[in-house]
């Protein structure tokens, strides 16, 4: 058998030793490389935050960071992963400082007080100072209706420096000591890469392919099928395995919960599950995309996904995440969900009998389940063409960036000569699962696009769902939002200066 | 140069420097107490067996089935306990307790080769429990009168009679929320047992030293047989200065029982579930305002939520106490306080210690009555504002007084703060579903600990021969530059460029009898007793240079690593010639150095002294941006005036302020603890015991423009070069924030609206609130006001000039607020009054 190896800082290192259960973090600090840090253990903090090359396009790498605290260590066979360690050298016992670029800016700008985060944050911030196009100006254009008055672009504003740098690459790491403004204005300060940095110049080259890796220990077997047919195989022998993409759910579970499952099953680089095809009727997602690469693949083509994704957990996360994944769990609140379900999307779902498509509206059965059969996967995300015009994605949480959503509201809308004539509307974290709001959908269909239209459906939308009280929110705010969303819904499609709506 | 005060010339302190640790910081190579782990063979670890239960006694604890486990090693029980099974100061923590007081409790705890086999071995301990009757909110604290330690009260003149005589009256009732202080490194110990029995503890604890005391009293052992510490913190914020002690100690009761070394760490949940938090309190009030809208009186009881033990909570409780008139002067006072028993973790100390809570409640006061009394909130504050010559309600002069009011007129100043009012005006008209607030609030915050005898430290300087310089002190670094701002006091004060004094790590076989890095003194304490240490040395050192440099030793002067005569500018001596010269005429070189706070004093007893050195200063403006349609906010922009003396370290400093206004913020609106309150089987489980759960701050929660301006010329004689405390303060400013909020959803009513929010002022809170300000615009003026929760007024419909805001002074308002919660009467007795509740 091949040895299992990944490349870190430039070192090939032996990875056998590492078990299907054991975190890429965990194995990092059992190295001796103890940059990253465990601050969560759930992918929140983004103290654990590295490096690594992922593919950007056949011919070129790009430095990705992501949280080391979720994937198994195993995923990273034949990778090649950066830590703060090897980003730059301070100052020792013989040791001359050599500080990257990134740290110079967070030392000498006061980036750092305990210190525990920093590590985390420069390896974020570091991947976005490789980010190619970085330094092109991305200052977005303003919005041509009202939502600059509604307070709509609130959630997901994007706020890019002088630079180009996109403040969302750090929306992952928690900082509990500065207050972020000296982080911000490090982040501000980076200039582009020198020609001769060998960081920027690895970009050139393609991304390390996966490899077929397969270990068994005592504690379970790690295996990343080479192909479709090996990985429904492997589901056929062993119908409890976890399927892996990202990890950003199962790490969690791994972590927090101590599930401990007897095979992992990796998916995220299998090229079937990571098309992005487009036709005359249809958008096509592979499932295995991370969502960072939808989005930048998409680049807005989809409205309603370009406002899911910057409020879509975090950057770190995104990097890894993937529609399969958050489809998959089945989760209530997953916010996803009611964006494609708003899209009016199916699920492409293979098996080795081949495939079917299944409207996600249909998908789910009850709290975290699925119609999806024992040995079926996820293959990927069908949107059906031409997009509604009138799109707006509601996303109602504690924090702005980087929280788990109480309510969530997506709705398309096809509005024509002041008249509704076909809307989806998408709820989260109302009811056991993500639901379509089909008695508002109703009470707007055909019907004339006005304030009183507006109010009546809102009422209607404030009895959808069954919100419950929890930690996140209570049940009578939950209700509270989904007719106010409407309402605002309404506000954001008028032009500015003529909001008004009457309650 | 004698005075603690006096800067040299040329003096290294008050120079922007760079954290002493950034560069190892940033590349990931600074170690923290969990990073020695893999530096040595053969460590154990550990996993703590957490109890199911808010309140159970246990009644069978098995731990043979967790030794069929492989790879666990022991289980430590209360049976392995060579000393006294006690982890608290007040001897009220069992180490490992027979009556489980939280959820989560650890009953005992398990040692493993590895940590997973450690977590299945403590999964297969078997422990039964006879459940217990629980108490767990301060509601139901205060129903069963369930209280902990003194009952304090603090008092001035005589308040019922003024506020009898008062023209206008307020009663209300007031709860906020506790905070967690989610440092990012979690407790971490790691334990190993010397040569000839010495137990060396690594531990992530503000106060090393009471770390120290608890591990030798339980393993029965004195103090020097045991050393602490602490190479740096991943964050303390006062979490770590009383909670370290018993989780350090199961460490080194592992390592003594099993002879290796033992590794304690907690991981997120378990850190969150089982160590304690800021103290929620409860509040009710009275207060009673002259026709200007001056404080008369002041008359409340504050109840703490002190959770399962007494912890910190009396000399938290006493801090509150002594803060609950902020930057104000109210003349007749009369304030009580308690401590709740709740079966929930042992609340503790947590940046500001008690101050921020006092000060909510006067500042929640002042905003709720501004418009009720028809007066702007800000005129309201300034009003109110210390003036020369007034003295605090525990009897201490308010000095500086006029530096307090110099600080606010320049924020407002800098923040153009009235052009800003009328832009706010004129946004608001503009918009209907977004409206902005903005606000000012001052701080007044006292520095030293209550408890006189903490404010000690020592220091120990060693000069090497070739002229290095290594220093040690008492204080901790947990990230607030402590020791950054410790080298730049030896550097200045032997006369040495910065890189020439390195600092070793705290421990308490150098510098023994520390106190707390805590209360925000630790450059005040240690930075005086290293610049004694230098001075000893320095002055040893001139009377050598003296006698080369054919001068007198008082004229001898240390400036950037030379030595010359005052004056002389021909002939200087380098500093290691001179160490040189010391040496080989048998001078020592080295020194511990010792500090004293002098001039305070305190009786806890009548609650009347002066427990401060001095009072900090500041003042914030923030402006705000609330959605109406969800209560969602931003932060637009906040300005600061702050006054840290003559900053020691001015980059460092500005971290301080910025960091504990962010984390101010985050208590105030978005971190909220919840508790399983049910009566189901997880009654008493925390239920945000996550990141994912417990949100704090984030870059989105950063003001868009933040603009921190250090006071200027603000010298304070009688503390090291000048400076003044940093840690605790700013985090007050963030009062600036809740106000802005308030007004914001006041906007989202007609003028004069009395907006009552909850702490947090979550968007959820913050919707209720404009959405009640809202209702009050669509029933239109004189309708009745169901859901605003005015303050009751007394005042016999005398109503102030301007008060004309609709149902602010209906004789109506008292039956529309809500009755407080039964058993939420004074301690003494007093019947209570109708109040308004949050």
């Amino acid at each position: 058998m091949e040895p299992i190896q990944v490349t870190v800082n430039g070192q090939v290192r032996n990875a056998d030793g590492a078990g299907p259960h054991t975190s890429l973090l965990d194995w990092l600090r059992g190295q001796g490389l103890t940059g990253a840090k465990e601050g969560c253990a759930e992918g929140e903090c983004g103290a654990c935050a590295v490096l690594v090359a992922r593919p950007d396009g056949p011919e070129g790498a790009t430095w990705t960071a992501v949280n080391a605290c979720l994937p198994p260590a195993l995923a990273f066979d034949g990778q090649e992963v950066l830590t703060a360690e090897g980003l730059g050298t301070a100052p020792g016992a013989c040791a001359v400082e050599d500080l990257h670029p990134v740290q110079r800016e967070m030392a000498q700008r006061g980036g750092s007080q305990c210190g525990y985060c920093t590590p985390g944050f420069v390896c974020a911030m570091a991947a976005e100072y490789y980010r190619p196009g970085r330094s092109r100006a991305e200052a977005s254009a303003p919005e041509e209706t009202g939502t600059g008055a509604t307070g709509e672009d609130h959630a997901a504003d994007h706020e890019v420096g002088p630079n180009g740098f996109d403040l969302h690459a750090l929306s992952g790491n928690l900082c509990r000591c500065t207050g972020y403004r000296p982080i911000r204005d490090a982040a501000y300060a980076l200039g582009a890469p020198e020609e001769t940095d060998p960081l920027a110049g690895r970009r050139h080259a393609p991304a390390p392919a996966p490899r077929h890796t397969r270990l068994r220990t005592g504690a379970g077997e790690f295996v990343r099928p080479g192909s479709l047919e090996e990985l429904f195989d492997e589901l056929d022998q062993h119908p409890d395995a976890v399927l892996v993409a990202g990890a950003t759910d199962a790490g969690v579970e791994r972590n927090i919960r101590h599930t401990r499952p007897r095979l992992v099953l990796a998916v995220d680089r299998l090229a079937p599950l990571r098309t992005l095809r487009t036709s005359a009727d249809s958008i096509e997602l592979g499932a295995a995309l991370t969502l960072s690469e939808i989005e930048s693949a998409l680049d807005g083509r989809v409205p309603l996904l370009a406002a899911l994704f910057p409020q879509f957990a975090s950057r770190l996360i995104r990097n890894a995440a993937t529609l399969g994944g958050n489809l998959g769990t089945a989760s209530p609140i997953g916010d996803a969900a009611p964006v494609l379900l708003a899209l009016d999307a199916a699920l492409v779902l293979a098996s080795r009998d081949g495939e079917r498509e299944v409207p996600l509206a249909d998908y789910f059965t009850g709290y975290r389940t699925s119609v999806r059969e024992p040995g079926e996967i996820i293959r990927a995300v069908r949107i059906p063409l031409p997009l509604a015009r009138a799109t707006a994605f509601h996303k109602i949480a504690k924090r702005r960036f980087d929280d788990i959503s109480s309510v969530a509201v997506a709705i398309a809308a096809r509005v024509e000569d002041g008249t509704v004539e076909d809307v989806r509307i998408g709820l989260g974290g109302v009811a056991a699962t993500p639901v379509r709001a089909r008695a508002t959908e109703e009470a707007l269909r055909g019907r004339p696009w006005t304030a009183d239209t507006a109010v009546a459906a809102a009422e209607v939308m404030a009895g959808e769902g069954t919100p419950l009280d929890d930690h996140r929110a209570s049940a009578r705010y939950r209700r509270a939002m989904l007719e106010q969303s409407l309402l605002r819904f309404f506000a954001q499609t008028q032009p500015a200066e003529s909001l008004e709506v009457s309650r | 140069m004698r005075s603690l005060a006096d800067r040299p010339v040329n003096p290294s302190v008050g120079e922007t420097v760079a954290h002493e640790s950034a560069a190892l910081h940033v590349t990931g190579t600074a170690l923290y107490t969990d990073d020695l782990v893999f530096r040595g063979a053969r460590v154990l670890h550990l996993w703590p067996v957490q109890a199911p239960h808010a309140h159970a006694r246990v009644t069978a604890l098995r731990t043979a089935p967790a030794m069929t486990v492989p790879g666990v090693v022991r289980v430590l029980t209360a049976e392995d306990v060579p000393g006294t099974n006690d982890a608290g100061t007040k001897h009220d923590e069992p180490l490992f307790p027979d009556e489980v007081m939280y959820y989560g409790h650890a009953v005992c705890w398990v040692l493993g080769e590895t940590l997973e086999a450690a977590r299945l071995g403590a999964a297969a301990v078997e422990v039964e429990y006879e459940p217990l009757p629980s108490i767990l909110t301060l509601t139901e604290a205060i129903a069963a009168q369930s209280f902990q330690g003194n009952q304090p009260t603090v008092a001035r003149g005589d308040a019922a009679a003024a506020l009898a005589a008062a023209p206008h009256r307020f009663t209300g009732e007031f709860e906020m929320g506790g905070q967690e202080h989610f440092y990012l490194e979690t407790h971490a110990s790691l334990a190993h047992v010397d040569e000839s029995g010495q137990v060396f503890v690594q531990s992530s604890t503000q106060h090393p030293t009471e770390t120290q005391e608890i591990v030798a009293h339980v393993l029965g052992l004195h103090a020097h047989d045991v050393t602490v510490q602490c190479l740096r913190m991943g964050g303390g914020f006062g979490g770590k200065e009383m909670q370290p002690h018993g989780l350090a100690a199961v460490a080194a009761l592992g390592a003594v029982l099993s002879g290796r070394p033992v590794r304690m760490r907690l991981n997120r949940t378990q850190d969150m579930t089982m160590t304690g938090k800021r103290h929620p309190f409860h509040a009710t009030w009275e207060v009673g305002f002259d026709d200007d809208g001056h404080l008369l009186a002041l008359r409340a009881t504050i109840t703490s939520d002190g959770g399962w033990s007494l912890d910190l909570s009396e000399p938290v409780l006493a801090r509150a106490l002594c803060h609950i008139d902020n930057a104000y002067f109210i003349p007749d006072v009369e304030v009580h306080g308690r401590i709740g028993k709740t079966h929930k973790t042992s609340q503790t100390a947590f940046r500001g210690f008690g101050g921020p809570q006092g000060m909510l409640v006067i500042e929640d006061i002042l905003g709720r009555c501004a418009p009720a009394l028809g007066i702007d909130p800000a005129e309201l504050r300034r009003r109110n504002l210390y003036e020369p010559g007034q003295s605090t309600h525990y009897g201490q002069p308010v000095r500086h007084a006029e530096r307090l009011r110099d600080v606010w007129d320049q924020v407002v100043e800098r923040s153009d703060f009235e052009a800003r009012r009328q832009q706010v005006a004129a946004f608001n008209a503009a918009h209907r579903h977004l409206k902005r607030g903005i606000a000012i609030t001052p701080v007044k915050f006292g520095i030293s600990f209550n408890f006189t005898a903490f404010n000690q430290a020592g220091a120990l300087v060693h000069v090497y021969k070739d002229g290095s310089v290594l220093i040690n002190h008492g204080g901790t670094e947990m990230g607030q530059g402590l020791h950054t701002k410790m080298r730049q006091v030896a550097a200045t004060a032997l006369g040495l460029p910065l890189g020439r004094v390195r600092l070793a790590p705290t421990r308490t076989d150098k510098v023994p009898n520390t106190s707390a890095t805590a209360a925000s003194s630790g450059a005040d304490l240690n930075g005086g007793a290293i610049k004694d240490a230098c001075d000893q040395i320095r002055e040893r050192l001139a009377e050598v240079a003296a006698r080369k440099l054919n001068v007198h030793p008082d004229d001898v002067r240390f400036v950037d690593g030379r030595v010359t005569g005052i004056g002389f500018h021909d002939q200087d001596l380098s500093f290691e010639e001179v160490v040189g010269a010391a040496y080989s005429q048998r001078v020592q070189l080295f020194a511990a150095g010792y500090y004293r706070t002098d001039g305070i004093h305190w009786d806890a007893s009548r609650m009347q002294g002066e427990p401060f050195k001095y009072f900090s200063f500041g003042a914030a403006v923030s402006e705000v941006e609330v959605d109406g349609f969800t209560g969602a906010y931003r932060f637009v922009r906040t300005d600061i005036v702050h006054d840290v003396g003559d900053s020691l370290s001015p980059l460092i400093d500005l971290g301080q302020i910025e960091g504990g206004f962010v984390q101010g913020a985050g208590w105030l609106t978005l971190e909220e603890l919840r508790w399983d309150t049910s009566d189901g089987e997880h009654r008493g489980r925390l239920a945000t015991q996550a990141a994912s759960t417990y949100k704090l701050p984030s870059f989105s929660e950063m003001p868009e423009e933040l603009n921190v301006h250090l006071y200027e010329r603000a010298t304070e004689s009688g503390v090291v070069y000048g400076s003044k405390a940093v840690g605790e303060p700013p985090l007050m400013l963030a009062f600036s924030v809740r106000e802005a909020l308030r007004a914001a959803a006041a906007a989202f009513g007609p003028e004069g609206t009395v907006v009552e929010l909850a702490s947090p002022a979550t968007p959820e809170a913050v919707y209720w609130a404009l959405d009640a300000a809202r209702s009050a615009e669509r029933s239109g003026p004189g309708a009745p006001r169901s859901k605003t929760g005015l303050p009751a007024r007394h005042d016999g419909g005398a109503a102030a000039p301007g008060a004309a805001a609709p149902g602010a002074a209906a004789p109506g308002a008292e039956e529309t607020a809500r009755t407080g919660t039964p058993g939420a009467a004074d301690a003494d007795g007093r019947r209570p009054e109708p109040v308004a509740r949050t």
